[in-house]
């Protein structure tokens, strides 16, 4: 008689893999497996012994170690090990110890084979490599994304409307009206396409252009279209996703992209084509910001930036779109209040470049944030006569800031900071001063420096010190050695147990700052390779396409580290998002009972990466070694 | 030392199969008699086992009956659940509204049921050449004796490891002595489930035969893990 094995069948039913399993597979497993007992503190599978089944953990706890002896995991009921054995060749690669008295479920070798052919969440479950089971989760929840895997041409519904740059305005105005489009391309006819990106496309003109350069201005609509088109045009190419269109838009302000394949115009987006794949919070946002008159209007706006993140949250964005478009929105603001404070204490005795550090110039900015912020002076600054002017224009930017969300930084790296309003020349010997001499308390604060970009008014400066800072960087070993150094600092956690997380040593905590103990790291690491390179990338992801370029690290390990930055961000991105929902103050701490079992996994994944990759920069970047 | 001269003498149970043997003519008893026990000196680490539980209608072995049995093998190392078996049986009597409260079988589980005479043969082979295990040896022996008289007219011996009496035994230890008394540290409870709890097992529903044991034959690698030794010889377990 078929014997009745409720309680296995009813236990297995609870976890995972088996829980995504058929009833029927699930009833015929709880007849194969074998039940062992340890008592706490005996070896239960020895390091190179042969294994020939999967264990479950009915109850009690058991630590999982490396082969010297390092702790690698601690698990309870209904955690499984002994699958990368199963795997590989049947030799006990992590040896395992009760550490309370445990009864585990043992499946044998069979079954487990049978599982795992039959089976696609079972073998994606058991599967061997940890970066493997996190590129899976990663490239999983971007195949439900739209906006990241719609590329911009299906958004193109008929073809660009062009008109010959010497027709009138009027007749432009007609062929809008017409055709029912808000843009046209000018046509040059007189220019043919070359080698030198020499190309007959002239430039654009929108409805917004009719109105604000022709009937604003009172010119006659006879006169011709060419005298009044935008020729710096903002374009995409056919292939770029959606959200790229999206970022650009947000970016530049601009509302109309034409889109190219090749030299060739091929159609124009609108940003009413987004809109319907992007709720507009984020665009619309970005447009109101401009509209504000005042910085008590702007801290109104402000409070709707949190609603925008949960928006994008919920639509699947990537971490990379969230960063992107909170640092647009973070910019946005920084111009603003800068306009604003041009009107209140004049236009600027010198130029200058205001400059955003950290997270803003990383384009990976979240919703918890303070400001970093810097300003580039021309040479021509003469402290006596425009110092006060720039304290003044630092302090109402910083204080409107502040107002607006983002806090203060309490390193003091502000532009009211007199140390980091310095002249173009001086900015320079700054960085050769940090990258020639380097010592690691001095570099300890100044990382976020090598991530900055232009957010207002002479933006090429930030790009020509960028240049600067990567030259001079590049070849120096002991300045690599030092950021390296740096970069070690924080570490991640071992993973999680219980409610708790685990440590590299064993001990327990509460919670975990995913920004700390993850992507700050993380973001480290990656900076250090990049200015290894040469990278001019300041966006981690951006910089790790630089790096694998480069192939200066071992094959596939980039790409985890990509793998391992999305995923950390994500969790403390869709958390955030969360507490946001939930009306409390959203913070960079997670608390391990609010992590699902698929986070738990996929993170101590991640960590696991981090932790890899921080070993390799210690053997990569030793001050006397020469890199290849 | 003296425990174990005034301990009773460990029983030969090689011998007295050797005896039933000479006196048994009924085909399916002789079998089970014929096959060879393990040696008393064998250590319990080799020993393989047959975990046993009755579910019964009442505790009266006079007046109850058998109503399901479960059996699982196994030894120190690996219990065996692709070997267990269970078998549900009707009893001589009407099945009570209580039991059917307990053990969850209902009157027309019984209704198709076989009688016992018809399994027997299957329990005995699965029993034959294994050493028993159950908690409260009373029971499956009583039940099993009077069961097979009401319809053979022979009954069975079998040697048993008894985990309840283990338990007391091991609890006795902990907690008996005069100073335990003087402490007032009391031997608890020696019931499955509490027995199961002091060593980290889980918490099972009671009343299913082949639960219970399982249960029974994981209780017994825990105490052996726990209290004895792998190389202790079987005459120092069974009675």
């Amino acid at each position: 008689m078929e014997a009745e094995l409720n309680e296995i069948r009813y236990f297995l039913e609870q976890y995972p893999p088996f829980n995504s399993l058929p009833e029927e597979v699930i009833a015929q497993v709880s007849r194969q497996v074998e039940i062992s007992y340890y008592r706490k503190d005996t070896p239960i599978i020895h390091f190179g012994d042969e294994i020939h089944d999967l264990y479950v953990i009915r109850s009690g706890e058991v630590e999982v170690y490396r082969r010297k002896g390092e702790l690698y995991n601690r698990l309870d009921t209904g955690n499984l090990f002994g699958q990368m054995g199963l795997l590989t060749n049947n030799k006990v690669r992590f040896p395992v110890k009760a550490i309370e008295d445990t009864l585990v479920y043992c499946i044998p070798d069979d079954v487990f084979q049978q599982l795992y052919e039959q089976h696609d969440v079972f073998a994606d479950f058991v599967e061997v490599a940890d970066n493997a089971r996190l590129r899976q989760a990663v490239s999983n929840s971007n195949n439900q994304n739209d906006l990241t895997t719609s590329k911009v041409r299906t958004l193109l519904t008929r073809e660009a409307a062009t008109i010959d740059k010497n027709e009138s305005i009027q007749n432009a105005a007609v062929m809008m009206a017409r055709d029912n489009v808000s843009s046209l391309l000018v046509i040059d006819p007189t220019v043919l396409e070359d080698e030198d990106d020499n190309s007959p496309l002239m430039g654009i003109i929108t409805d917004r252009d009719l109105c604000t350069r022709v009937l604003a201005e009172g010119i006659d609509p006879s006169c011709d279209v060419g005298s009044v088109v935008t020729t710096e045009v903002i374009s995409l190419d056919h292939n770029a996703y959606v959200y790229e269109a999206m970022l650009i838009m947000l970016r530049y302000n601009v509302h109309h992209l034409p889109i190219f394949k090749g030299s060739n115009p091929i159609g124009i987006i609108e940003a009413t084509d987004i809109v319907r794949y992007e709720s507009q919070s984020s665009l619309l946002i970005v447009s109101s910001i401009f509209q504000q008159q005042s910085l008590e209007e702007l801290a109104l706006i402000a409070s709707q930036v949190k609603d925008s993140f949960v928006r994008l949250v919920h639509e699947d964005a990537n971490s990379h779109m969230v960063g992107s478009a909170m640092s647009v929105i973070g910019r946005s603001f920084k111009q603003r209040i800068l306009e604003l404070a041009e009107e209140k204490y004049g236009p600027p005795p010198v130029p200058y470049c205001f400059l955003a550090l950290g997270s803003m110039g990383r384009d990976e900015q979240l919703v918890v944030t303070d400001q970093d912020n810097a300003i580039i002076l021309d040479e021509t600054f003469n402290k006596a006569l425009h110092d006060d002017y720039f304290a003044n224009l630092a302090k109402f930017v910083c204080d409107g800031l502040n107002q607006c969300g983002y806090t203060y930084c309490t390193g003091d790296i502000m532009a009211t900071n007199p140390t980091w309003r310095m002249t173009r020349k001086e900015w320079e010997a700054c960085f050769a001063d940090w990258i020639d001499d380097p010592n690691p308390k001095a570099l300890l604060n100044a990382s976020i420096f090598f991530d900055l970009d232009g957010v207002y008014g002479k933006l090429k400066w930030a790009e020509q010190l960028n240049g600067f800072i990567v030259r001079r960087a590049r070849k120096n070993n002991r300045f690599l050695a030092c950021l390296a150094r740096n970069a070690l600092n924080r570490t991640p956690p071992l993973g999680f147990f219980k409610d708790f997380v685990m440590e590299k040593d064993g001990r327990h905590n509460n919670s975990i700052n995913l920004k700390s103990r993850g992507t700050a790291p993380l973001a480290d690491l990656i900076r250090v390779h990049a200015l290894a390179v040469g990278s001019r990338a300041r966006n981690s992801f951006e910089r790790l396409d630089d790096i694998i370029d480069a192939s200066i690290l071992p094959k596939g390990r980039a790409q985890d580290l990509r793998d391992a930055m999305e995923f950390i961000s994500m969790v403390r991105i869709r958390h955030q998002a969360l507490d946001v929902e939930e009306g409390i103050e959203a913070d960079n701490n997670i608390e391990p009972e609010n992590l699902s079992d698929f986070e738990r996994r996929n993170l101590k994944d991640a960590f696991q990466i981090l932790s890899n990759g921080q070993n390799f920069l210690k053997f990569r970047y030793q001050a006397n070694n020469q890199f290849k | 030392m003296l425990k174990k001269l005034l301990s009773p003498p460990t029983i030969d149970w090689q011998g007295k199969f050797q005896q039933k043997l000479k006196v048994i003519t009924h085909k399916v008893l002789r079998d089970y008699y014929a096959t060879p026990l393990p040696l008393g000196n064998t250590p319990i680490g080799e020993v393989e086992f047959l975990a046993m539980d009755f579910e019964t209608t009442g505790l009266n072995p006079d007046k109850d009956d058998i109503i399901s049995i479960g059996t699982v093998p196994f030894n120190l190392q690996r219990i065996f659940i692709n070997r267990a078996q269970s078998w549900t049986v009707r009893p001589r009597e009407k099945l009570a509204e209580e039991s059917v409260i307990i053990h969850g079988i209902t009157h027309t589980d019984i209704l198709d049921a076989p009688d016992l005479s018809a399994i027997f043969e299957q329990v005995l082979q699965e029993m034959a050449g294994k050493i028993i295990v159950v908690h409260c040896h009373q029971i499956e022996r009583q039940f099993f004796e009077t069961a097979l008289m009401a319809r053979i007219n022979k009954g069975i011996e079998f040697p048993v490891v008894d985990t309840m009496a283990l338990e007391s035994s091991i609890q006795r230890q902990q907690y008996g002595g005069v100073w335990n008394r003087l402490k007032g540290t009391k031997p608890q409870s020696i019931r499955l489930g509490s027995s199961r709890h002091r060593y980290g097992l889980p918490a099972y529903s009671p009343h299913h035969a082949l639960t219970d044991a399982i249960a029974t034959a994981e209780l017994l690698q825990a105490q052996i893990a726990h209290h004895y030794k792998a190389t202790s010889a079987i005459d120092n377990f069974w009675q």
